[in-house]
């Protein structure tokens, strides 16, 4: 059994309106930077997984998004595989 | 009869379920703790506001996995009642049992006033009570109540009678004024497919006695006990303040 660091990015789905994606859009304008065209804003997870490979991590870790992290009806949701956690990090 | 009134770790309206239930009379209310597995003997399901886990992840997302929502899903499934509340509409969302999402609304600020709300249709165990196009004031509390759903659902609600409420002007018109969240369609209540399981964001239990200022939101309670076969009302299910 391995200990695997991923990564989930959960975002709202495109087209559909992100209020406060919208207001950091607005306070950017406001304090001068220019040419934002767009802001999105979502959150990114990180966990660590034991697991018996990378695969199966991963695959676990989609099967949480789709019950658990994003809901289907506003977001979207993509996994990343960061690596594995080193032995002694992963007790400390 | 008896009507459970579903308890999570945050849940806030829980107790103004129950008063309302009490003061619409014929009802026995019994507080349901979320890690029970079973809800007993009755005769509808409250699923009540509030800020169910803290809100944490998203409003109602957790709460869904909750022990007693298996129960509240069969329950529902076999055509029990089920009314869902502010996080109790998110908590039904949530787990599935109505279609859609609430989304932060648009506004980004919790908004806690009275609004005016439109009944779209009597055809559901809550509303039988209430004339179609009546107004009713009564108040919201949230901030994720704008609701969305992708357009092929709208359209199926809009088709099927499904929109129970939207918010509207005094008056009864629709106007984004009057929308306190951007929800789409104006929408602030909707059933689902069976129509026994219903979610709003405005308080109707925070509208049943004069001294809260309002009491139109006790039409919905009248209506649940005399779809249950309860006792005839008496008189007009949303009486006038003094």
């Amino acid at each position: 059994m391995t200990r695997f660091h991923l990564e989930v990015r959960v975002k709202p789905r495109p087209g559909l309106l992100d209020p406060q994606g919208k207001a950091t859009h607005h306070a950017l304008t406001s304090l001068g930077h220019e040419g934002v065209a767009a802001v999105r804003i979502g959150k990114v997870m990180d966990l660590e997984i034991d697991a018996p490979d990378a695969e199966t991590a991963v695959e676990r870790t989609e099967e949480m998004c789709r019950k658990l992290l994003a809901n289907p009806v506003t977001e979207d949701f993509s996994v990343s595989l960061l690596g594995e956690v080193e032995r002694e990090e992963a007790e400390a | 009869m008896k009507v459970a009134v579903v308890t999570f770790p945050g849940s806030n309206c829980d107790q103004d379920c129950v008063r309302a239930l009490e003061l619409a009379g014929g009802f026995e209310p019994v507080y349901r703790w979320h890690q029970e597995t079973s809800l007993g003997d009755v005769a509808a399901v409250f699923l009540p506001g509030g800020f169910s886990y803290g809100d944490y992840l998203r409003s109602g997302a957790i709460a869904r996995f909750s022990p007693i929502m298996e129960a509240v899903r069969e329950f529902a499934r076999e055509g029990g009642p089920v009314a869902g509340i502010c996080n109790g509409f998110q908590v039904l969302c949530e787990s599935g049992l109505l279609p859609g999402a609430l989304l932060r609304n648009q506004s980004l600020k919790f908004r806690h006033f009275d609004v005016h709300i439109r009944v779209e249709t009597t055809d559901t165990p809550f509303t039988s009570g209430y004339r179609k196009g009546e107004v009713l004031r009564i108040p919201i509390a949230h901030a994720d109540g704008n609701y969305t759903a992708d357009p092929q659902t709208l359209a199926e609600l809009e088709g099927t009678d499904r929109i129970v409420f939207r918010y509207a002007t005094p008056e009864g018109k629709l106007a984004d004024r009057a929308n306190p969240n951007g929800s789409a369609h104006h929408i602030a209540g909707i059933v689902n497919e069976g129509r026994n399981v219903l979610g709003m964001m405005p308080h109707p239990e925070r509208a049943v006695e004069p001294l809260l200022g309002s009491v139109d939101g006790a039409g919905l309670f009248h209506s649940l006990r005399a779809h249950l076969g309860g006792a005839p009302l008496s008189s007009s299910p949303s009486p006038a303040l003094p």
